[in-house]
């Protein structure tokens, strides 16, 4: 599984950063901060990309 | 492929407002396709969807324009106001669309990270406590709405805009009115009116005497007009306290009426974040928006929406979809999170989501701990439910303990 960050679409809805926040933080102004590029493929992960209100966060196998 | 239009349903002649058993929304919204065509406030037919996913794509497409003055609404016509002046003005970026939306959101992300609402949960918390006297104070019976739901959100919201709660008179009113369904052209006007002056002199003041708040941080900036940051401090006013007041009074009415579930976070209170999703999910106050106009022709769910349609989400019949959750009609406090549309979906989702779930879990933890024999004082069919008003919600909520 490789995690995909589409930086430029966050929204900084805060959303990954309170379900998952060993993968992601948010920078001074709300953005997404990845925290770990190559995460564990765990529920909070998916759920985190599931919720983004923006589709920012995907998954591609390999 | 798909066929468009050939499956279309009956016109919905009106949007089913009125709640079932309090709370539910209404069967008829329920027994719907995922898209039905519906007959708009002000006469127009456009689309409802009712529909989880259909729901989401609509929200996330910028296809789909949250501009109000190109459409209609669906429990009452579009003011002249925001007709006549394409929008509610400068900085009222919740009926705007990017790129001008985004310039005002991204100035403002940065008040409500999960971070910043964190390191305001000890204030929050002390707020609650201070609520939660109030109401002890009051005596037995006591209307939760005015001791506790409102206070607690309007506290919050004015010491974070910098907004002397003193002066809450100058707005809640005129808040208040602004939400109701029937309000009428002159009394747009005069509560609108009422806002800008209110909010206007707040300015004044922060350019004379700025303090360690939103509003003076904004004039600070120098980046916004002040008829910007009023429009902005006006849309962060209303939905910092109208929507987390009602999620408080419909929550703790529901939890009263699910003493099972109510039992379960009093034996483990961790549950309380999840149950906080789970009410949001549940009761769906926002109940009767958000609307987008189609700016081109754009197929949902194998309908052809034609560019200049107006579509309704209905949040709380998308958040009970069983794409969404299993067995949605059941309140389930310890359900996992699901992906509901409470706070909308798309580049509109709320702001200030994190400060909402940090004030419902501070102030339902605080409410259970303080009163372990909270019950209504009232039946539930003379709870006086806001069917009238734009967010849905209690009017009062008498309860005693």
């Amino acid at each position: 599984m490789k995690m995909l960050v589409d930086i430029p679409k966050c929204i900084g809805s805060g959303q990954c950063a309170l379900i998952a926040p060993d993968v992601f933080d948010q920078d001074d102004n709300g953005i997404v901060v990845v925290l770990r590029e190559d995460p564990q493929d765990t529920p909070e992960l998916r759920e985190a990309a599931a919720v983004c209100p923006a589709a920012a966060i995907e998954f591609a196998a390999g | 492929m798909s066929t468009p239009l050939t499956t279309v349903h009956e016109t919905v002649p009106g949007y089913p407002r009125v709640r079932d058993d309090y709370v539910d929304p209404a069967r008829v919204l329920l027994d719907l396709p995922a898209i039905s065509p519906l007959t708009f406030a002000g006469g127009s037919v456009g689309w409802l969807v009712t529909g989880f996913h259909e729901a989401r794509s609509v929200l996330y497409d910028p296809r789909f324009s949250a501009e109000r003055w190109r459409g209609d609404d669906t429990v009452r016509p579009i003011p002249r106001r925001i007709r006549e002046n394409r929008g509610l003005g400068p900085g009222s970026f919740l009926s705007m669309d990017a790129p001008e939306h985004d310039r005002y959101r991204g100035l403002l992300t940065k008040f409500f990270t999960v971070r910043r609402m964190r390191a305001l949960e000890p204030r929050i918390a002390e707020i609650v406590e201070s609520c939660l006297d109030d109401l002890e104070n009051a005596g037995r019976p006591a209307d939760l709405v005015r001791h506790f739901a409102l206070p607690v959100p309007s506290l919050v919201i004015c010491e974070m805009l910098g907004v002397p709660y003193e002066q809450r008179a100058g707005f809640q009113r005129a808040s208040a009115r602004l939400l109701r369904q029937n309000v009428t052209e002159a009394e747009f006007e005069e509560n609108f009116s009422a806002l800008i002056a209110f909010v206007d002199d707040t300015i004044r003041a922060k350019h004379a005497e700025p303090g360690d708040d939103l509003i003076s941080a904004l004039v600070a900036s120098g980046e916004l007009t002040d008829t910007e940051i009023n429009g902005i401090a006006r849309l962060l006013l209303v939905a910092g306290h109208e929507t987390t007041m009602n999620m408080l009074s419909l929550g703790t009415f529901t939890l009263l009426r699910h003493p099972d579930q109510m039992a379960r976070l009093r034996e483990d209170d961790t549950l309380v974040p999840l149950a906080v999703e789970e009410l949001l999910r549940y009761l769906s106050i926002v109940n009767a928006f958000p609307v987008r106009v189609a700016l081109e022709d754009v197929e949902v769910g194998g309908i052809l929406i034609t560019a200049g349609t107006c579509v309704a989400v209905s949040v709380p019949a998308a958040n009970r979809d069983p794409e969404l959750v299993e067995d949605p009609a059941r309140l389930d406090v310890g359900r996992s999170r699901s992906s509901h549309l409470a706070f909308g979906y798309g580049i509109h989702q709320c702001l200030g989501q994190h400060l909402a779930r940090t004030e419902l879990a501070a102030g339902y933890r605080g409410l259970l701990k303080r009163f372990p024999d909270l019950r209504l004082a009232v039946a539930p069919e003379d709870v006086p439910m806001r069917s009238d008003m734009i967010i849905y919600g209690a009017h009062e909520l008498p309860v005693t303990w």
